[in-house]
């Protein structure tokens, strides 16, 4: 495709409004300021474990925009894994929850204390529990794409994981489902592949070029695209969308992204340098573009930094969940 | 009267005609098989489905959480274990979501001996689906409570596991299903589908009624006053005729089909055991971490001093899998002559 790259044509006018791209840049921020937090507070004995997204925030912030949010097939389901902190809050998420469940408080809305650091649930969302097990989220996609093709109207399910974890049967459940000519399905496939399992490497997981080419076999469209580049995302994502939407058959995206504190907390979260940071190349292109000034970049960093620090110390004093809630919520009760 | 494969169908009509069942979905579930049992012929909801476990599990999580009613099938319980993350994850998003979610959606498999399956069509599953928490788990031994018990699994907001012990699914019942015809042969014309070419066929389905047999509960079979048996599935019908059977050498034997495996009918079976003070529990899974042995220890805890003999458990022999062979088969899960001496060897213990 000819069409102008962000990043690598720095001559070529930024394609989207104006308005649209301090929201962009608002939000990356905002996500970025609270995986740091959420990390320090980790480092800090405020939490058990941090997982997260640092540096998939180009992604997943488009992603998070464009989203039909609500609840029931209507809306557009979210099958998310670990590292979507960007997207929620691009949905419309305040950060205070996430702090919450970094330090399994009574009030974490999400898990109420019972799961680890961005296992977000929002059944108000469509947001489908995110669950440790690698892969899972794509064998369920199916069927809540099933249910909303059945409906009628343009609602899609998104899913979304890392590269390693496609080597899992559930990656291909997913691929098989939703392309079956007798019944294809509304499901956006989306890998962000940052080049690692754990510690891992690409070359140790798999063999195909690109993931996205699995689709191929399947009749699937898919592609590849730079997921660092934030304007690139939120086009190729648009283009996807209206795609799955319309058409009402399955799109696989790979985004390639980076990873900028290492996979968790159990690899010890330290900042790496040597990956690209999809927000301070964004920044510099904001700035050359005149879009914004640094100085406004770094007061709205500030803005977050302080508002973060301050839901960081109100949750620190939030209670645990009491012992007996163990037995509550095992089943749910006839309405 | 129809037999257990005919009542299920049955409910699954009444399910999807009257309780919001919208897909009936496993491998060569829909038309033009309707089931390797012919449990799910005729359905209007039924469809086929890829040959992938996991993605079967999969679907009705998702068509659950989206708000429709699946009921899934696993064709045999033997090929269910490869999904038993999913099942461990369909049991604990309403707890991990702190009640957000739940997930109405029921999965039926057919499980145990009895129709000479050899290793991959024998297995049992209820020791590993009692591991599971969060789910319902029921196993009909007669077609009207796998009947009611079915209409029941499809109006719970939670996961129920509904297990079908095959060698049953052909045996008549004993007691009408509300709705269903006099005669068997009027029955058979109305809803199996025809061999051959069925392209044509549509079922012609009786007025069915609406029974629900309520999850939890467990059904006094025979009543008795030396020992209790407690039993479910195919061993359940082998157990009341074992009781039959020593009633005439004056042992009086009551016999419990439990029904319900979780949540279970522990009061049936507490007054039971403080009436009789001797209990045997019987099921074909394999002994070691079985189902019964969880009885077993609740027994002991709580009605310790209500015994006058050692609580029992007959269950299958802790081997690999179940031969093909007559006589290997009939070593590795309780028969009728095991049940019968078990039963006998009980009542005449003294303390
Ligand atoms: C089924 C399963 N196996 C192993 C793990 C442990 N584990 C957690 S994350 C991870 C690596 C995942 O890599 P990838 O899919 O590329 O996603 P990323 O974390 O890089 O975004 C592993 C092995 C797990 N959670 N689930």
């Amino acid at each position: 495709m000819s069409r102008p790259r962000l990043i690598k044509e720095a001559s070529a006018p930024l394609p989207l409004e104006r308005e649209l791209l301090i929201r962009i840049h608002d939000l990356m921020v905002k996500a970025r300021v609270l995986e740091e937090r959420l990390i320090q507070m980790y480092k800090q004995g405020h939490g058990y474990f941090w997982i997260g997204g640092p540096g998939e925030e180009a992604f997943n912030v488009p992603l998070g925009l464009l989203m039909k949010v609500g609840q029931g097939p209507a809306y557009d389901f979210l099958h998310a894994h670990y590292r979507q902190s960007a997207t929620l809050l691009a949905m419309g998420e305040e950060p205070i929850g996430a702090l919450r469940q970094m330090k399994n408080t009574a009030s974490d809305p999400y898990s109420g204390g019972r799961n680890f650091a961005g296992h977000f649930s929002i059944r108000a969302k469509n947001v489908v529990p995110v669950s440790s097990p690698i892969e899972v989220q794509y064998a369920m996609a199916p069927g809540t794409a099933l249910a909303q093709k059945r409906l009628g109207g343009d609602s899609i399910t998104i899913v979304t994981g890392g590269d390693a974890g496609t080597a899992e049967g559930d990656f291909a459940s997913c691929l098989v489902w939703c392309s079956r000519p007798a019944e294809p399905l509304p499901v956006l496939m989306i890998v962000t592949n940052n080049k690692w399992g754990i510690s891992t490497s690409g070359a140790e997981q798999h063999g195909e070029q690109r993931v996205a080419d699995r689709g191929r076999a399947f009749g699937i469209q898919c592609k590849t695209i730079n997921g660092n580049d934030p304007v690139e995302a939120y086009q190729e994502l648009k283009e996807a969308m209206a795609y799955v939407r319309k058409e009402r058959r399955p799109f696989l995206l790979e985004a390639n992204v980076s990873r900028l504190y290492g996979h968790s907390s159990a690899s010890g979260a330290n900042l790496v340098t040597e990956e690209v940071d999809c927000l301070k190349q964004f920044e510099a292109r904001l700035e050359q573009d005149g879009v914004l000034t640094r100085q406004q970049m770094d007061d709205t960093r500030n803005r977050y930094a302080e508002e973060m620090a301050a839901a960081a110390r109100l949750v620190r004093d939030e209670p645990l969940p009491a012992p007996e809630t163990i037995w509550n919520h095992i089943y749910a009760e006839k309405k | 009267m129809a037999n257990m494969a005919q009542a299920i169908r049955m409910a699954l009509h009444y399910a999807e005609e009257n309780l919001g069942v919208t897909d009936i979905f496993g491998e060569d579930v829909g038309a033009p098989l309707g089931g390797v049992f012919t449990c799910t012929q005729g359905l209007k909801t039924a469809w086929n489905s890829p040959l992938d476990e996991r993605g079967i599990i999969g679907m009705a999580m998702g068509l659950a959480m989206a708000g429709s009613r699946p009921v899934a099938e696993i064709q045999f319980c033997d090929y269910v274990y490869n999904t038993i993350d999913l099942l461990k994850l369909a049991g604990n998003t309403c707890w991990a979501s702190n009640g957000d979610w739940n997930m109405p959606m029921v999965v039926r498999t057919p499980v145990g001996s009895g129709i000479r399956g050899s290793m991959y069509h024998s297995h049992s599953f209820d020791a590993t689906m009692t591991h599971i928490p969060g789910w319902k788990i029921v196993m009909p031994s007669t077609p009207l409570d796998a009947y009611g018990l079915l209409i029941s699994a499809c109006q719970e907001p939670n996961p129920v596991m509904f297990l079908e012990p095959k060698a049953l699914l052909r045996v008549k019942g004993e007691e009408r299903i509300p709705g269903e015809p006099d005669d068997d042969r009027a029955l058979s014309k109305m809803i199996d589908a025809p061999l051959g070419d069925r392209s044509q066929w549509r079922p012609q389905w009786p007025n069915l009624e609406a029974f629900a047999v309520p999850i939890g509960k467990g059904k006094i079979v025979r009543e008795g006053t030396q020992l209790t048996v407690v039993s479910y599935g195919r061993t359940l019908p082998l157990c009341a005729k074992a009781a039959a059977a020593l009633a005439d050498e004056g042992i009086s034997a009551e016999v419990i089909d439990l029904r319900s495996l979780w949540p279970y009918d522990w009061e049936m079976i507490q007054a039971s055991v403080q009436k009789t003070g001797r209990v045997l529990y019987v099921n074909e899974d394999t002994e070691v971490t079985n189902f019964g042995e969880h009885l077993v220890r609740r027994t002991v805890d709580e009605l310790f001093y209500s015994l006058l003999a050692p609580p029992k458990l007959l269950a299958g022999k802790f081997i690999p899998g179940i031969g093909l062979a007559d006589t290997l088969e009939m070593a590795s899960v309780p028969q009728l002559g095991d049940i019968t001496e078990a039963m006998r060897a009980l009542a005449v213990q003294q303390p």
